[in-house]
């Protein structure tokens, strides 16, 4: 695999960002071609099957399940309200009445001769997409969603919990090797995004949900905290869905790690603006990582493109991403091409890096990430 | 053989194959071809997958790893339309290209029964064994009120549910109230929005007329053959059949540029691990050996067995060294990680690095500390995979089953598992953490602590994860397959000699077993007392004649104390003598653990020696 190498997570002022808002099922596109929108427009709705329920009418009644449509007060597309009687059975001439009440309101949508289950469809449930950005509709899929396209700030993160929301970033610590404790979370953080340094802790997103800010983005966290916060430990990383009050985005890693340099003073900048963050990660084929997008934002000078097309070469910016340098930024010095013995004894593709200060080292190509501009 | 089969007969002789396996994250190329008179592995390619965007077009993928194999053979194997087949008179294309797939996450599927452990568990065992994950299993007695069971079912986006229930000709009840529980959820598949789900109904088939009742203008719904006609019969061929068909027809249809690729090859795309499963069962048939296999990824880790005419896979879909690492961590807990780590180390700083690798998961250990951390994580998403796997691994459930393969297996009837570590032949790991580790013997011994093969066990690894590619070679053509899995797949590592016991109350150095070894006319004696390893060097292709004299605790097959004479094969490790005495466990008191996983890991040459004297002295 000749180009080989971890592109890393992106961190740029300025960039074209376009996001795809589908539904689950088809549906109707209430937005048209180069509309603008808002992140709460609504931009698709449908409406999925209400939910069934099923109800054993010929155990109830005490009847043959193959004498059920018999008893059966409302027939197959017939509505009911919940309590209204749906079978009645009367004995020894009317004397004995048995009835089966429906528990829900709506519409009989199968009487089954053979179990003698009645299925009772519940009304449908309307869905709604919204926008989640500021921007303009690029493109419609039909009866499906649309593709929104903004231009802004984008950051990426290793790794997050909790949904989409928006909120106005506030950077609560000096610098990126700062804490983010319960200290640094003010009463008036509510509809906010705070930013921490390299670690943020549990009673921090605790007092963060009390005073309802919206996000917090961090370098790193420790294990524990993040499972006292959730209540439960994860296995498997695919988050996003957790009912958390508080979006929780962490840049670099778990246990205390430094925010990147560069990560750290774009959130300074971006500090009072209005961002749409989301905390889903997924890793495995079809990355995806949670994310901090400022919509509109304008830097006063904007970075030459970063030429990824070569992968790495000396130069290159680059951060180490497992132990003995883990979290350390470097730059490439060289990049032999023939395989090389590392301490585990495997023979491995490697670069020589700089460090910060300035020692050379030794790291397999496949621990490390560039550092995208 | 095994039950499936493509639907395709060679039309021509085979001098040269090309086959690939678009993986979740790699697709990787081999070429075949006949050297004098054998076939062997030419030569290899690999690159990314591409079904995700910005590609989101397999064949590119599958292009760029040809491409590789193009370049390391000057040879030109691909046009414009894509693979060149057959092979031309100047030497460009191939006689027969072929791939399988698992790409997009596989096959995922939902099953349903109407008796937890034994339609459903059928279901279940047809499912996997046709290479499916098998996302739940639903039932009338699974515990579940209907309106979780509807909600369940609602939730899940499978590629295809199987439902079954009920003998020929038995109550259709059951099973039509699990169809209706179906209609009722209106499910929908992960793949194709607009589409109708796809379930094959194998149960009683009474019960037909209704399930079409039930279910036809909802889903896509195919009929085949009940897959427990009688209880005391599981028949599932036509089940696995029809998975493979709606596997092409509607699962790989809708992955983007999976079309294109079929176009190129006439041998049906395969899942990847039904292909695995296929490998495995002839080679055991091959070896006239049972055999285990075991393939752990990023993230899961399959396990197959065959034993006499049984074939099993299971899928652990949450046990693997990456994207599921900290499943591991969740489900055994951190003190059996460190049990198998012989230095301190912080428990909270273990945790950390776990979920690090989580989210970072194609980085490798540079430092010694790590690798033994991974290796010790590894050995836990094995033997979990392996419980799991003993567990649906079972004889028919509350029947005499029927004894087809005369007495050689004890009636199971009560649904014990017929995994009989005693008669294990074979046991094949693979996957990047047995693979590729640095030393040979570490993948060796990964695999004796967490199966504990029992009795004589040759050990091997897949060399570079060919055994999808050869699956589906072994379809169409069974000798090219099994010659190139004996000679390039299977790296062997040696036979493990393991004595059962002890049966009394034996303590750490008391005599356990004595090995006589008969190599190049010398004969090595060797006596190893019960807590202990030794590693005999025996080559690969080498084979001695071995008397091996169990004391009269342990068995090593004849019963104990009774001697057994036997042949054993060398490998690239060598014959492993392990007197820890099965089942074993590490000792509780940390101090001796290190102590002794010190005094294995230097008897097998487990690490640099300068590193295990380091641990040593702590």
């Amino acid at each position: 695999m000749a180009h080989a190498y971890t592109p890393g997570l992106k961190v740029t002022e300025r960039a074209v960002i376009r996001k795809t808002r589908r539904l689950p099922l088809l549906g109707e596109v209430l937005v048209q071609q180069g509309a603008a929108v808002s992140p709460d427009t609504i931009v698709a709705r449908t409406n999925i099957p209400g939910n069934p329920q099923t109800v054993n009418v010929a155990n109830s009644l005490g009847v043959e399940p193959e004498d059920i449509a018999d008893f059966m007060k409302v027939k197959t597309g017939g509505s009911i309200k919940k309590g209204e009687v749906l079978a009645e059975y009367k004995s020894f001439f009317g004397l004995f009445k048995h009835t089966v009440t429906s528990p829900v309101d709506g519409v009989v949508e199968m009487i089954s001769t053979v179990t003698g289950q009645v299925t009772l469809r519940e009304p449908p449930i309307p869905i709604e997409v919204d926008a989640y950005i500021d921007g303009v509709v690029e493109e419609v899929l039909p009866q499906e969603g649309v593709i929104i396209k903004t231009e802004g700030a984008f950051i990426q993160g290793i790794f997050g919990v909790g949904g989409e929301t928006q909120g106005v970033i506030r950077v609560a610590v000096e610098g990126p090797d700062d804490i983010l404790d319960e200290a640094q979370v003010k009463s008036d953080d509510k509809g906010k995004i705070i930013v921490g340094g390299s670690l943020v802790t549990a009673a921090a997103i605790k007092k963060a949900g009390e005073v309802g800010a919206l996000g917090i983005v961090a370098g790193g966290i420790i294990d524990s905290d993040l499972i006292e916060y959730l209540g439960h430990d994860i296995g498997v990383a695919i988050t996003g869905h957790e009912d958390v009050p508080v979006t929780v985005i962490i840049t670099e890693g778990f246990g205390r790690m430094r925010m990147a340099h560069r990560t750290f003073e774009l959130l300074k900048r971006l500090q009072g603006f209005r961002a749409s963050i989301n905390g889903a990660t997924q890793i495995r084929a079809g990355v995806m990582r949670p994310e901090i997008i400022v919509p509109g934002y304008q830097p006063q000078e904007v970075a030459k493109e970063q030429d990824l097309s070569q992968g790495l070469v000396p130069g290159t910016p680059l951060r180490i991403i497992r132990e003995p340098y883990f979290g350390q930024l470097a730059e490439v010095v060289d990049l032999p091409p023939e395989l090389q013995v590392i301490e585990t004894e495997a023979h491995v593709r490697i670069l020589r890096a700089k460090l910060a200060d300035g020692t050379i080292v030794t790291v397999p190509r496949a621990n490390v990430e560039i550092i995208e501009a | 053989m095994p039950e499936e089969k493509a639907a395709f007969t060679l039309d021509r002789e085979i001098n040269s194959v090309l086959a690939t396996d678009c993986g979740s994250t790699t697709t990787k190329a081999i070429l075949i071809e006949k050297v004098g008179d054998e076939y062997r592995l030419i030569t290899r390619g690999e690159a990314p997958t591409t079904v995700e965007a910005p590609f989101e077009d397999v064949t590119a993928g599958a292009r760029n790893a040809i491409r590789e194999v193009e370049e390391l053979t000057g040879r030109t194997l691909l046009d414009e339309k894509g693979v060149i087949t057959p092979r031309r008179p100047d030497g460009t294309g191939v006689d027969i290209y072929m791939s399988t797939s698992s790409a997009g996450g596989g096959l995922q599927m939902m099953v349903a029964g109407v008796v937890k452990t034994m339609t459903a568990e059928s279901a279940a065992r047809a499912a996997l064994g046709a290479g499916a994950i098998v996302m739940d299993v639903i039932a009338v007695d699974d515990g579940r009120k209907p309106h979780e069971k509807i909600q369940r079912i609602r939730q899940l986006r499978p590629d295809m549910i199987l439902l079954s229930g009920g003998i020929d000709g038995g109550t259709i009840t059951h099973v039509v109230e699990i169809a209706e529980l179906i209609s009722a959820a209106e499910p929908k598949p992960r793949l194709g929005i607009g589409y109708n789900l796809p379930v094959i109904y194998a149960g009683n088939k009474d019960a037909r007329p209704h399930i079409k009742n039930s279910l036809s203008k909802k889903v896509d719904l195919r009929v085949v053959d009940n897959l427990r006609p009688v209880l005391e019969k599981e028949v599932l061929g036509p089940a696995r059949e029809e998975i493979h068909n709606l596997f092409m027809e509607h699962v790989m249809a809708q992955a983007p540029g999976y079309n294109k690729l079929m176009s190129w090859t006439p041998v049906p795309i395969m899942p990847t691990p039904g292909a695995v499963g296929i490998c495995m069962q002839t080679a055991s048939k091959e070896y006239d050996l049972s055999v285990i296999g075991v393939d752990i990824g990023g993230a899961t880790t399959d396990v197959f067995s065959v034993f006499g005419e049984f074939f099993n896979r299971t899928v652990s879909a949450n046990l693997g060294m990456s994207y599921s690492i900290c499943n591991v961590l969740l489900e055994t807990g951190v003190a059996n990680i460190m049990r198998w780590i012989p230095f301190d180390i912080n428990e909270g700083e273990l945790r950390n690095r776990i979920r690090n690798k989580m989210i970072r998961p194609t980085t490798i250990p540079q430092t010694l500390d790590d690798l033994i951390i991974e290796q010790a994580i590894s050995r836990e998403a094995l033997r979990l995979a392996f419980i799991h796997h003993k567990s649906l691994a079972v004889g028919l459930r509350g029947v005499h089953r029927q004894r087809t393969i005369g007495d050689t297996f004890e009636q199971t009837g009560s649904g014990e598992t017929y995994i009989d570590m005693m008669d294990l032949g074979l046991l094949i790991g693979s996957g990047g953490v047995l693979s590729h580790a640095p030393r040979r013997a570490q993948a060796a011994m990964m695999l004796l602590d967490a199966f504990q093969p029992e009795g004589i066990t040759m050990l091997a690894v897949d060399s570079i994860f060919m055994m999808p590619q050869l699956g589906i070679l072994s379809t169409v053509h069974p000798k090219a397959s099994m010659q190139v899995f004996d000679r390039d797949c299977l790296i062997k590592l040696g036979t493990a000699i393991a004595p059962t016991g002890p049966s009394g109350g034996a303590k750490d150095g008391d005599p356990c077993v004595k090995v006589e070894l008969e190599v190049d006319g010398k004969t090595i004696v060797e006596e190893v007392p019960y807590g202990s390893i030794k590693l005999i060097k025996l080559e690969d292709g080498k084979k001695a004649k071995a008397i091996i004299h169990p004391s009269r605790q342990f068995d090593v097959g004849k019963g104990h104390g009774h001697t057994l004479e036997t042949t054993v094969n060398g490998g690239v490790v060598g014959v492993t003598i392990d007197a820890r005495g099965r089942v074993f466990d590490v000792p509780q008191d940390k101090a001796l653990r290190n102590k002794k996983l010190v005094e294995w890991f230097t008897a097998m040459n487990l690490y640099p020696e300068d590193l295990l004297k380091k641990y040593a002295q702590v």
